[in-house]
């Protein structure tokens, strides 16, 4: 373990490499995602708890305003859920990936 | 009553925190750390989710779990800032950060930021704001631990930091990554059983349900929605209505967003990241860590409005006893509209206090400074009082100090490591004594361990008094300077090191004087302070520069900019540099506060980033396809980017 520091690298040559059309498209399809769920996470936090928080507080959510509780629970609640989706799509497709690297 | 002569409140808080004090050491001479990769990072191979509770406990603070409760009960709407600035930081990190920076596969912050911009000045950069966040966090927790020790175990506040930073710096020093890594977990679910358990018997005793969450949305006793009624009686008594901020909408929007960019950037929080095998580990890692995180977030705010609410109506006009202050007699054998009992034993603490204006004997609690009674009122009391006023054994109250104590430890040994590892990997190894083996770069990480918690003892027992001005200081830096550098390093090939280093001094310098002047102002001793910094900055610069022939020029303006900048120190400590006081309210930029105005220095940082790369050249070939690689994902990973390092050539 005395080299960890020049090996622990993950240079390029020591893994499979990648062609570069479909890591372009994988980077691709990764940003659209990105902003998909970043979009949706500035609407639930900036967007409905602070921005138009006066709109949605005419609705209430049990007993709370709703864009109150959108800036004190609800956004949350979203930001959890955005991780996981964006953790399962993102595992499907280097999965997606590996199998058409397999095939050639 | 008394348990082995202790009163049984006491008897209990010595008995958790002290087995729990002893479960932290076990784990830690369990999980010893005998490489730089185990001391670092914990050998890559933690499992994502015991990574995120262990970054939940290392991201919670001592003022998480004491203090936000209180905050929020305090600021009501307002308070929502805290509440999603610190956790839609973890969906930025999550998508934009993590899984990069894991696939890069180092060990530190700075070590990607010295890589990636190919450069010992933006290493340096790095890790001048690593240590500048990390010292300022890190002064805090030992402060935690210092009072909770004061108030709960009659210890003196000196005896208490130090028995903390003992126990820190053993477990620390001893398990490095791997160590802190399952202590955390363990103080994690520590820390989340103690504040579950009071604020679940508190939401059932003042709306009827066990679930926090649904409590808040809920009715209280007698139908009428719970928040509806904090906000009437709240008029009532001359306040802000509880679900209606005070704040300008500007700046609500501007701290919320500083805090979420600060968090993605704060250097102990990123390096947990790196402990897991994969990329992809990284990801889920995030997001085990916000649920463990959200666990507490989502209930913070319900037990600020229980604890706001239960306060008016329990001491709200209710009727003051001498006799029970004095202890002659309890609350409890007086009648229904007496006091109660714990707003006695707060008072004794100190926490809170009560001044009869009007000589009626009860106290009127009002927003008007003029008739209110209720003269000291701390925001802490309604974490602390919970168990006191949810009537559970006293029992609870020593858990929930030992919960307060496993907050404030299991951040400061996160810190401690950043703290570590900059010292010993990033400017030892890779920037001042090349040369280093294995185990002297060990023994060097230990040793900045120590000095590191000698000097937050010092800061811990001697608090700096602008405590509140450095933690805004610490997420606008991290926003400001951290964020942008990582975030173009990923997402933009183009950018090069002339744009990296320009813009993080831009937002570091800029955000800097914003707080400084509004928070505390700029005397000449502050002036001198600051410039001293910058001074050690420019000889570090200096030193770490030159001759190394990596391209990087201006050594002699470094040692010139250092000269300068100590003169103009050594003047302004003796008093002899003009003096500006702090600044006001109604002079603040656009009307945003100095705790939001790491937004303002993050869009500075990023297009002072962009603007100078796209004037300079482009970044080498080499670097460009580092960016690349670290884009693509892990696929058919854990023989490649496992813990076994892969075969040398």
């Amino acid at each position: 373990m005395a080299s960890v520091h020049e090996t622990d690298q993950a240079g390029p040559t020591t893994r499979p490499v990648m062609s570069v059309e479909r890591g372009k498209r994988y980077w691709r399809e990764n940003l659209t995602l990105m902003a998909i769920l970043l979009a949706i996470w500035f609407a639930v936090s900036f967007g409905a708890g602070i921005l138009f928080r006066d709109v949605l507080d005419q609705f209430s959510i049990g007993g709370a305003p709703l864009g109150f509780w959108f800036a004190q629970q609800g956004s949350i609640y979203v930001f959890v859920v955005l991780i996981f989706v964006y953790s399962a799509l993102m595992h499907r497709m280097e999965q997606r990936m590996a199998k058409e690297l397999d095939q050639g | 009553m008394d348990i082995l002569g202790l009163s049984p409140t006491l008897f209990w808080t010595a008995f958790f925190v002290i087995s729990s004090f002893g479960l932290y050491i076990a784990i830690a001479v369990w999980a010893r750390a005998g490489t730089t990769n185990d001391f670092y990072v914990a050998g890559h191979d933690v499992h994502p989710v015991f990574n995120g509770m262990a970054t939940a406990a290392d991201w919670m603070s001592a003022a998480s779990f004491l203090s936000m409760a209180g905050l929020v009960a305090f600021m009501g709407y307002d308070g929502s800032v805290f509440l999603m600035g610190w956790t839609g930081g973890y969906v930025l990190l999550a998508l934009l950060l993590a899984p990069y920076l894991r696939k890069f596969g180092k060990f530190t912050v700075p070590d990607f930021v010295g890589d990636r911009y190919y450069s010992h000045a933006a290493r340096i950069v790095a890790v001048i704001c690593a240590l500048f966040i990390s010292f300022t966090y890190i002064a805090g927790q030992m402060r935690g631990v210092g009072i909770a020790f004061t108030n709960f175990l009659n210890v003196p506040i000196e005896a208490g930091v130090i028995i903390g930073a003992i126990i820190v710096l053993f477990y620390a020093t001893l398990g490095g990554m791997k160590g802190i890594t399952y202590t955390q977990v363990a103080q994690y679910c520590v820390l989340i059983f103690a504040f579950m358990v009071p604020a679940i018997f508190l939401s059932l005793q003042i709306t009827g349900s066990p679930i926090p969450q649904l409590g808040f949305i809920g009715n209280a006793q007698d139908g009428t929605p719970l928040l509806q009624k904090l906000d009437t009686t709240m008029t009532d008594l001359g306040f802000q209505p509880y679900t209606e901020g005070a704040k300008a909408m500007i700046d609500v929007f501007a701290i919320t967003l500083a805090l979420m960019v600060g968090t993605a950037g704060l250097p102990h929080v990123i390096i947990r990241f790196f402990t897991v095998p994969t990329a992809s580990d990284a990801r889920k890692s995030a997001g085990w860590a916000l649920v463990f995180i959200a666990i507490l977030y989502t209930t913070a705010p319900a037990v600020a409005v229980f604890a706001r609410s239960n306060f008016i109506e329990t001491v709200n006009e209710s009727e003051y006893s001498v006799d029970v202050r004095r202890g002659e007699v309890t609350a409890d054998s007086l009648g229904e509209d007496a006091t109660p009992q714990w707003f006695y034993n707060w008072e004794r603490a100190g926490l809170l206090g009560f001044t009869d204006k009007n000589d009626d004997g009860r106290i009127q609690y009002r927003a008007d400074a003029e008739a209110n009674e209720v003269t000291t009122l701390d925001r802490d009391i309604f974490v602390l009082a919970n168990p006191e006023i949810g009537n559970l054994p006293s029992w609870v109250i020593g858990l929930v100090v030992a919960g307060g104590l496993a907050a404030a430890l299991s951040t400061a040994a996160g810190l401690l490591m950043v703290i570590s590892s900059a010292v010993s990997h990033d400017l030892c190894r890779k920037v001042l004594f090349r040369g280093m083996s294995d185990t002297q770069e060990l023994l060097v990480a230990r040793l900045a361990a120590v000095g590191a918690v000698v000097v937050a003892i010092y800061a811990g027992i001697n608090p700096p008094g602008f405590v509140a001005a450095v933690v805004a200081f610490a997420f606008g830096l991290a926003a400001a300077s951290f964020f942008p550098a990582i975030f173009l390093g990923i997402f933009w090939k183009r950018m090069n090191k002339e744009g990296a280093i320009a813009g993080m001094a831009t937002g570091l310098v800029l955000t800097g004087i914003y707080i400084v002047h509004f928070k505390i102002g700029f005397g000449s001793g502050v002036i001198g302070a600051c410039a001293l910094l910058g001074a050690l900055a420019f000889a570090v610069l200096y030193f770490g520069t030159r001759d190394r022939g990596d391209g990087t020029r201006g050594s002699m303006g470094f040692a010139a900019g250092g000269v300068g900048l100590a003169v103009i120190g050594l003047l302004g400590l003796v008093g002899l540099m003009p003096s500006f006081g702090a600044g006001v309210e109604s002079e603040w930029f656009l009307g945003i506060s100095p705790e939001g105005f790491g937004t303002v220095g993050m869009i500075v940082s990023f297009v002072v980033s962009i603007g100078v790369a796209l004037l300079t050249s482009a970044p080498p070939q080499d670097v460009q396809d580092l960016v690349e690689e670290i884009r693509i994902p892990s696929v058919d990973q854990p023989a490649v980017t496992g813990p076994a390092p892969a075969p040398a050539e």
